[in-house]
């Protein structure tokens, strides 16, 4: 709409596009800027960490703080106990989904529709209004300050069912008869034909479920009390509180934890943007 | 004869079915269909975990006590102002934004990722962040508004009554890339034709954002509005982690008291009837998303 503009009145034009990109430059600051004050301090002696005006380049590299943010706490531990639960988490969570969301999806059945709605309900019931219940539950199994707690109380979603259910509708039915008339069984249909076809459905559940399970704060705060369980969110709080004036420590943890998530968000972030497309457009 | 074997076969199909729904479940059921219909019996009784394990039925005695609480006004009160704060400005900057970067513009995967990476980065790590920038003291903000020539910068989250805003800028700042992204579809999906007719006509720009961009992402400005107003009436743990619920209750808001009354306090039946009253505030905004939006979506 604009390449009519550009012949007609040149000045205006380029006017325009130079307000869009000086726009879009200052949002894009404003998004970064946090992050790469964040990185800044991390590397600084205590004393720089406020300087003003902000010295984007330290005045003296102290690049030890990445080393000593390791010393002071169990972070590795934290570390590996949400890398441990994130993991196993997500597995569980895209196997028992998928395998259920065939079922919903492609299986005629008694009772499908009902229990398909239940699953729709629930999508829509936040996890705070049943979460006092539910740790109560948990409690009676002994499953509250355990990690299988947590395990459990994450892979069973209904979400993960009906974003995966949502994309199977769309596979041709055909291709499922053949298989049957060429003797598959229905576990076969799912394993050799569904799976496969799904990695776009999968990839969007498995990098939602990475992410929340990497950034989950409310449910290890309430379910995790002995230390060594605790996950890297609940350890680097801890460590915000016990060396509140270490700023540069502070920073340099936080720039640990969030690499991961940076790591799978640049590669895969072609991903991140189909799933809300879609889960967007469904609601 | 016949008959009993495709009453077989039908079984058999069933069970098959079954067989693919029940490992998820049995755990959806037992671990979130329970206790969603537990957390209702539990608002009508009293438990106080810490005494006894006695449950006791008093009726409607929990919701009554929310109208002499005060901390539950104040809580409900600063939720209201939070959704207020948050959920109007979250969508005319999302669609801001998705309209410049659905012009043909260089680098739109640069700025997308950009503009959405503070939606994915821990909240803890983004909170810390926030709280060093904006230090009443020291932060780079108020030393900038200093340099600038504000004698009294606003003491932003230790300030009873800037901490609220505080929040609210954080959460738009937090957010607005996930909903930018859902407007950027929306967009992408008008038809350009649309644009080419209305200017043949000789419609000008804001005719054509009146007339074709917004009547054409009506239902994702309705999934935006009601995503984001039930995001703002469950958010928690950016309060616990920023502010913890204060200075004084500033910003304590539904689910930080409920979080109080159940775990500090241990009176689970007093929290689970605040989680109903959650509930319903949600019940109430996704039956009005069904009523609007039914000629949007289609679920079954």
């Amino acid at each position: 709409m604009y390449d009519s503009l550009r012949k007609k009145n040149p000045a205006l034009y380029w006017l325009l596009q130079v307000l869009l990109y000086a726009v879009l430059i200052l949002g894009a600051l404003v998004m970064l800027l946090p992050f790469a004050w964040m990185l800044s301090a991390s590397f600084k002696a205590q004393k720089d960490v406020f300087n003003f005006p902000i010295q984007w380049i330290p005045p003296e590299w102290h690049p030890e703080n990445y080393q000593t943010i390791w010393t002071q706490i169990p972070l590795v531990t934290y570390f590996l106990n949400t890398a441990k639960l994130t993991i196993i988490i997500t597995c569980i969570q895209l196997l028992t989904s998928s395998f259920a969301a065939y079922a919903f999806a492609k299986l005629d059945f008694k009772g499908r529709d009902q229990l398909f709605l239940m699953y729709v309900m629930t999508i829509a019931i936040p996890w705070q209004v049943y979460m006092v219940p539910q740790y109560i539950m948990m409690g009676k199994f002994h499953l509250t300050d355990s990690h299988l707690g947590l395990v459990l109380m994450h892979t069973f979603t209904a979400f993960g069912v009906f974003l995966i259910r949502q994309f199977y509708v769309g596979v041709p039915n055909e291709l499922m008869e053949a298989a049957r008339i060429d003797g598959l069984s229905e576990y076969g249909i799912w394993s050799r034909i569904m799976l496969p076809l799904s990695k776009p459905a999968i990839a969007t559940l498995c990098i939602t479920s990475f992410v929340n399970e990497w950034n989950d704060f409310m449910g290890p705060l309430i379910y995790l009390s002995t230390d060594s369980k605790k996950t890297l969110q609940l350890g680097l709080r801890l460590f915000n509180g016990q060396f509140s004036a270490d700023y540069q420590l502070i920073m340099a943890a936080s720039i640990v934890s969030l690499i991961p998530v940076f790591i799978m968000f640049v590669s895969l972030q072609k991903y991140f943007v189909e799933g809300i497309a879609t889960s967007g457009m469904k609601g | 004869m016949g008959e009993v074997k495709k009453g077989s076969y039908r079984r058999k199909k069933n069970l098959i079915a079954y067989s693919f729904i029940a490992p998820n479940f049995i755990g959806f059921f037992i671990l979130t269909f329970i206790p969603i219909i537990f957390s209702f019996v539990l608002s009508v009784c009293e438990w106080d975990a810490g005494n006894s394990s006695q449950i006791t039925f008093v009726g409607l005695a929990n919701f009554q006590k929310m109208l002499t609480d005060s901390t539950f006004k104040i809580s409900f009160k600063n939720t209201i102002v939070y959704t207020i704060g948050v959920v109007p400005s979250t969508l005319i900057l999302s669609l801001l934004l998705a309209m410049l970067m659905n012009c043909k513009i260089k680098g739109r995967t640069f700025f997308r990722s950009v503009i959405f990476f503070p939606y994915v980065a821990s909240l803890v790590a983004v909170g810390v962040v926030w709280n060093a920038l904006f230090h009443p003291d020291n932060g780079p903000v108020n030393q900038l508004l200093m340099a600038l020539g504000v004698q009294n910068p606003p003491r932003w989250a230790a300030d009873i009554h800037w901490a609220m805003p505080t929040l609210i800028l954080l959460s738009i700042w937090k957010n607005v890339g996930y909903y930018t992204i859902v407007y950027l579809a929306a967009l992408q999906g008008v038809p350009g034709e649309l644009y080419e007719a209305s200017k043949m006509d000789g419609a000008n720009a804001w005719q054509r954002f009146k007339c074709i961009t917004w009547p054409m992402v009506t239902p994702s400005t309705f999934f935006v509005a009601i995503m984001l107003t039930i995001y703002t009436f469950k958010v928690f743990d950016m309060m616990y982690i920023t502010t913890q619920g204060g200075p004084g209750r500033a910003t304590n808001v539904l689910v930080y008291h409920l979080y109080n009354q159940a775990f500090i306090s241990l009176n689970f039946g007093y929290a689970s009837a605040i989680a109903m009253v959650l509930f319903v505030i949600i019940l109430v905004i996704t039956l009005f998303q069904f009523r609007f939006e039914k000629k949007f979506t289609s679920y079954l």
